[in-house]
C-alpha cells in the first residue's frame, strides 16, 4: 500500500480552491479570444473583452474571478493501493475547503436548504465524488461551481422512442430557457444514459474534459458539433444580451441504460470555467 | 460606443432619457441586497417599520461580495441573477426605488412595474467581479450583518460600467438582443424550433 497523509490532501485541496477561483485555464483564455473574433454583436465583443480583462485583473491581484466562488465540487480518483493515513479522506477534503476559502478570502455560499437557511460559515460540506481505480495514485479535481449556472441545469427521463432527436431537443430547450442566467458563453455538459442520478453525474463530469477536445467516438463528436452549432443559433450571446457566441463547447458523456429508459441531463458551466487538479 | 455619465440618486428626468442598449458609467451611492435581504426589506415594508436606507431615487445592486483581502476595499463584487428578486421588486419600485443593477432578464410583472414607476434596470457583466471591485470606493454594512455576504451594504461607486437592459418605456434588451441574433430557419440545421 502507498500511504498518503490526510494533511497533504487538505493542503492541496485548499490550494486548488484558490487557484481555480483566481485563474482561468489557458485553453479557456484562448477560447474567449477566439470567441471575441467570431462574435458578430458589438456589445457581445465588448463583453468578451471585459471577461478577458477580468481574468487578467483576477490573476494579477489574486482576486476571485467571480464573487460567486461556488459550491466546492470535488472529484477524487483513488487508486486501490492507496491508504490515507492520519485521518479520514472526506474529512481532509472538507478541511481543505474550509482552509482554502477562509485564507483565500473566498465567499462562503453554503446554507442549510430550508428556512432559515443558515450559512455553514466555511463553505463546507463539499460535494465529493469518489471513483476507485487501479493503481497507487490519488487524483483530485476541485471545481468551484457557481449557483447561477448550476440553477439552470436540468434532467429528464425520456422514452427511448424520443431517440437522438429528443436528446438534442432537450439540450437546446434547456440552454434556450436558461438564456442569460447561467452567464454565457457557456460550456455545456451533457450526460446520456445510466439512470437519473448517473446521467446528472455524467453531465457534470463531462465539464472536466479539456476544453476543445472532442469525444473519442466520432458519432458522439459529431453530435457535439451539431449541438454547438444549434446552440449558437439561439441568439442568446455573451451575457444573454444577443449574439452568436452562446456556448464555447458541448461535452457529452454516455453510458448504457435500461431498455425502458433514455435519461438525459444537462449541466451548464458559466464562462468562469474553472477547475484545478492535482495528482498525488 | 460612448458611455453616458450618471450619478445616484436618480431622478425621473434622468431615467426617462435612458434607452435600452445605452452604456452608462454610474457613480455615487448604491445599496446591496440579494435574496435574503429582499425578504427582510419586504417584511419591513409589510410591518411598516423603517427601511435601512431611503428608497426614493435609490439604486439597489444585486450582489453578495467576497470578503476584502488585506489592503483592499472589497473582494470580488459582480452581479447575481436578478430574477430571484422579481417577487419583491414591484413593491420596492412602488415605494420609490429608481434603479436596479443585476444580470439576466426580469419577469413581465417587473418590466411593467419599471415602466409604470419610470425606473431603469441596469445590467452589469456577470462573472467579472474582480474587475468590478476596482470601481468600488467604499463599503459599509448598514443592515442585517448576520446575513454575511447577503447583508445590506452601502457602496460608493465611481464610473461603474453598466448597460441599460430595461428602460422606462419597457424596452427589453434581453428580448431584442436575442431576436436580433437568432438564426433564421434556413441558416441552421433545423432540428430545433424554439417557441
Amino acid at each position: 500500500m502507498r500511504e498518503i497523509p490526510a494533511e497533504l490532501v487538505a493542503t492541496e485541496v485548499a490550494r486548488l480552491c484558490q487557484e481555480a477561483n483566481y485563474t482561468l485555464g489557458a485553453e479557456m483564455l484562448s477560447a474567449l479570444q477566439a470567441a471575441k473574433q467570431q462574435e458578430q454583436s458589438p456589445l457581445g465583443q465588448e463583453i468578451l473583452g471585459l471577461l478577458l480583462e477580468n481574468a487578467q485583473v483576477a490573476a494579477d491581484r489574486r482576486l476571485p474571478l467571480c464573487q460567486d466562488t461556488g459550491l466546492a465540487v470535488v472529484f477524487v480518483e483513488i487508486g486501490q493501493e492507496v491508504q490515507i493515513i492520519g485521518g479520514g479522506l472526506t474529512e481532509a477534503i472538507n478541511r481543505g475547503v474550509r482552509q482554502g476559502y477562509r485564507e483565500g478570502y473566498l465567499r462562503c455560499s453554503v446554507v442549510s436548504p430550508l428556512e432559515p437557511r443558515v450559512n455553514t460559515g466555511d463553505n463546507t460540506p463539499a460535494v465529493i465524488w469518489y471513483d476507485l481505480v487501479p493503481g497507487s495514485r490519488l487524483r483530485i479535481v476541485v471545481m468551484p461551481k457557481g449557483g447561477g449556472s448550476e440553477n439552470m441545469g436540468a434532467a429528464v427521463m425520456l422514452e427511448p422512442s424520443a431517440g437522438q432527436a429528443g436528446v438534442c431537443r432537450f439540450v437546446l430547450e434547456t440552454v434556450d430557457r436558461a438564456g442569460a442566467n447561467p452567464c454565457p458563453p457557456l460550456v455545456v455538459g451533457v450526460g446520456i444514459g445510466g439512470n437519473l442520478e448517473k446521467a446528472a453525474y455524467l453531465a457534470k463530469h463531462a465539464l472536466l474534459r479539456p476544453l476543445g477536445n472532442a469525444h473519442p467516438d466520432p458519432a458522439i463528436a459529431r453530435l457535439e458539433r451539431e449541438l454547438l452549432t444549434e446552440i449558437n443559433c439561439l441568439g442568446i450571446g455573451p451575457q444573454g444580451l444577443g449574439g452568436r457566441v452562446t456556448a464555447l463547447a458541448v461535452h457529452i458523456e454516455t453510458v448504457p441504460t435500461h431498455i425502458a429508459s433514455l435519461p438525459v441531463a444537462v449541466n451548464l458551466s458559466c464562462h468562469c470555467f474553472r477547475h484545478r487538479e492535482v495528482e498525488l | 460606443m460612448n458611455s453616458l455619465r450618471l450619478s445616484t440618486p436618480l431622478t425621473d428626468e434622468e431615467v426617462s432619457r435612458l434607452r435600452a442598449g445605452d452604456r452608462i458609467l454610474l457613480s455615487g451611492i448604491v445599496y446591496t441586497a440579494r435574496d435574503a435581504a429582499h425578504q427582510r426589506l419586504a417584511a419591513a415594508l409589510a410591518e411598516g417599520t423603517e427601511l435601512p436606507f431611503e428608497l426614493q431615487g435609490a439604486v439597489i445592486y444585486y450582489v453578495g461580495p467576497c470578503p476584502a483581502p488585506p489592503g483592499a476595499i472589497i473582494g470580488s463584487a459582480g452581479p447575481t441573477t436578478s430574477k430571484r428578486m422579481d417577487p419583491f421588486t414591484p413593491l420596492l419600485l412602488a415605494r420609490g426605488l429608481k434603479g436596479m443593477i443585476g444580470k439576466g432578464p426580469r419577469s413581465p410583472e417587473v418590466v411593467a412595474a419599471i415602466q409604470r414607476h419610470r425606473a431603469v434596470y441596469l445590467a452589469a457583466v456577470g462573472g467579472v467581479g474582480a474587475l468590478i471591485s476596482s470601481y468600488i470606493r467604499s463599503q459599509e454594512i448598514i443592515a442585517y450583518p448576520e446575513l454575511g455576504p447577503e447583508a445590506v451594504r452601502r457602496l460608493e461607486i465611481a464610473d461603474f460600467p453598466v448597460i441599460v437592459a430595461i428602460d422606462s418605456q419597457g424596452r427589453d434588451l434581453y428580448q431584442t438582443g436575442r431576436l436580433a441574433y437568432r438564426c433564421q430557419s434556413g441558416e441552421r440545421g433545423g432540428t430545433y424550433e424554439s417557441k
